[in-house]
């Protein structure tokens, strides 16, 4: 088990080596040196020339041991990331929006979770009747449909012309007065998707020997689906809910700025809209470093769990 | 041998029919699946959907490409009425030319009197545009890499690992703001990234992952099967290998994944234009579903519902023949 984890950590290494050359690859040598548009259109050569040097960004790109290239590694390995365009410390925004993020995105996870799982259960207990085409063609049709649409409907519906929910979020009301209308939009969106994605996984389920075995020894079809069949699809039920857990700290980036939420999510769209590379950058290392943990963490279930992995 | 018996066969049947048994003509995978695919109504509606969209578009786009002005419906950027006009309301306009007419805009004008319909029906070419570039080049980057590290293994093999683990580390989402936000209005190679292209650019680029894991693991599959290995027992170079016996058997996967991939693009083209990435200056559906956030206020409704209708027809209509089309070519992975 020791042996199979060094391996394991150690093949994490190349893919953070990995992020961090194409991240330095898109910011530094495609991106470039962007202290002209930090500065302003009107700026002087000695102002662009300072933030240049504040920003190092007349160093040179590698080749040298004070390089962008060995800034940017040292940067990210370190978690020290520097000031954003607007002189934060980028480490603060981000600690910042962690909270209001997971207070949207973790409901909002659970409950599609839930809702999605009981229902791809009922569907595949009616599998094969019109039912079942139904749900189908509506879980098609719900991921037909963009999810801006979603948002924008559901604020104009809901908040705007029923009012039965606030129209953005206070930070003085409750959370759950306020996150509750984008929470359920969320779900809504995202329940298309979900359902057919376990119910994909309850039917693929349902054709082992074992289903048969049960069947045939006589036992009722709900017997079957929710003491057998919902055992064994907890395996990859499981899988996908540990892999989405990095995505949960990621926020939601429309639903948080629809709802002015003041999330990860709309830290990102303000980066993008003042073209704040670092800020995009440190998020960028920092969630895939997120995900690189929780799928070692996964492979490491998986070894403990089921023995023959190991050995592979 | 065996072939020789059979034309033999063959032969004497044409010639003394009923006397033989009679051999049908082999239908080829193709055939077989399109046979199937025919027999459900659905897929053959939404194919019928799919056609007129891609149809729509490439008038469009010969239509603005030799500046045509007639008919109508291509002329977007025109002012047929007053700002924010309702949708099926009559109402009185004086044309350039000084005549006053009763006219009735049945998907009603946007804030500077343009007729919504036109607009949606350009949004097709602009989404379309986008999403069939963003999908070349994700094919002509995923396939031969996937293709490549699938066939001859060894250290290509683990090189393009590392880039598809790499690049899936990533979420998606920020890899594709990361890549559009940095090619936005650069010059690559003389190449003067605006608008869409720097979208299908970025689209591109970070979408080839998942076509390219499909082919390698296909390869990985095939590459053992007695054809190919009778094709190399006769001599055929790899290359022969790859692309007249192998890329031909899978090519059936590159077609599914393409008609659900694109509507991952369609609604990636929405976002995108969401925030300000997009299309500036001529009209997309993206860019109508943005504008509707300060129309809203106003109550006006008519421009996003256009748009979201256009996308969602279009897409229903690619993810339900994906899926026909998927069951038909490769029954093996049908679900249910």
């Amino acid at each position: 088990m020791t042996v199979y984890i060094i391996r394991r950590l150690l093949y994490t290494v190349p893919i953070v080596v990995g992020v961090l050359l194409l991240t330095f690859f898109l910011f530094s040598v495609v991106g470039g040196d962007i202290s002209q548009q930090i500065a302003g259109k009107n700026a002087d050569a000695e102002t662009i020339a300072e933030i240049r040097h504040e920003y190092g960004f007349d160093k040179p790109l590698f080749w040298s041991l004070d390089s962008q290239f060995i800034d940017h590694f040292r940067k990210a390995l370190t978690f020290n990331f520097g000031r954003a365009l607007d002189r934060e410390k980028i480490s603060d925004k981000i600690l910042r929006g962690v909270g209001p993020s997971l207070s949207l995105t973790v409901p909002m996870f659970l409950g599609t979770l839930v809702l999605s799982i009981s229902l791809a259960l009922m569907v595949a207990f009616v599998r094969g009747s019109w039912l079942d085409v139904a749900a189908v063609v509506l879980c098609v049709a719900g991921m037909s449909i963009p999810y801006l649409s979603f948002i924008i409907y559901g604020q104009y519906i809901f908040a705007y012309k029923l009012g039965m929910f606030p129209i953005m979020y206070m930070p003085e009301e409750s959370l759950l007065t306020s996150l509750a209308l984008p929470v359920l939009i969320g779900i809504a969106a995202g329940l298309g998707g979900n359902l057919r994605f376990y119910r994909t996984i309850v039917l693929d389920e349902m054709r082992s020997d074992y289903v048969r075995t049960a069947f045939a020894k006589g036992l009722s079809t709900a017997k079957v689906l929710f003491k057998h069949v919902l055992k064994n699809a907890l395996i990859p039920i499981i899988t996908s809910v540990v892999l989405s857990i990095p995505y949960l700290f990621l926020g939601s980036l429309l639903l948080e700025r629809f709802f002015g939420i003041p999330g990860l999510g709309s830290l990102m769209i303000e980066a993008i809209a003042s073209r704040d590379f670092f800020i995009i950058n440190a998020m960028t290392f920092i969630f895939s470093l997120l995900i690189v943990v929780f799928t070692l963490l996964t492979d490491i279930c998986y070894a403990w769990a089921d023995p023959r992995i190991k050995l592979e | 041998m065996p072939g020789l018996t059979r034309e033999s066969n063959l032969n004497n049947s044409s010639l003394q029919p009923g006397t033989e048994e009679h051999i049908p003509p082999g239908r080829s995978l193709w055939a077989d699946g399109i046979r199937r695919l025919r027999k459900q109504r659905l897929a053959v509606v939404c194919f019928w959907i799919i056609v007129f969209y891609l149809a729509l578009a490439a008038f469009e786009w010969i239509a603005e490409a030799r500046k045509w002005e007639s008919p109508a419906f291509i002329r977007w950027n025109e002012i047929v009425g007053p700002s924010y006009q309702k949708p099926m309301v009559p109402y009185e306009w004086t044309t350039a030319d000084g005549k006053t007419e009763i006219r009735r805009e049945w998907m009603g004008t946007d804030f500077m009197g343009r007729s919504t319909f036109r607009r949606t029906l350009y949004g097709a070419k602009t989404s379309i545009t986008v999403a069939l570039c963003a999908s070349l080049i994700s094919l002509a980057i995923g396939v031969p890499l996937g293709a490549a590290a699938g066939y001859f293994r060894g250290w290509l093999d683990e090189l393009i690992i590392w880039l598809i683990s790499t690049l899936s580390t990533i979420p998606y989402l920020l890899l594709l703001m990361a890549f559009a936000v940095v090619l936005r209005d650069k010059t690559v190679f003389g190449l003067e990234l605006r608008g869409i292209t720097s979208v299908y650019l970025a689209m591109g680029l970070t979408s080839w992952v998942g076509i390219c894991r499909l082919i390698r693991g296909e390869f990985i599959k095939r590459k053992e099967s007695e054809y190919v290995l009778a094709a190399r027992a006769t001599g055929c170079s790899n290359a022969r290998i790859i692309f007249s016996h192998l890329l031909p058997n899978v090519f059936h996967i590159i077609i599914i994944d393409l008609s659900l991939r694109f509507v991952h693009f369609i609604h990636a083209e929405v976002i995108l234009s969401f925030l300000g990435l997009g299309e500036t200056d001529k009209p997309s559906w993206g860019a109508m579903i943005d504008a509707a956030r300060a129309e809203l206020a106003r109550d006006v409704w008519w421009e996003m519902t256009a748009a979201t209708i256009a996308i969602f027809l279009l897409s229903l209509a690619l993810n339900l023949f994906g899926d026909a089309l998927r069951d038909c070519l490769d029954p093996k992975l049908r679900v249910d």
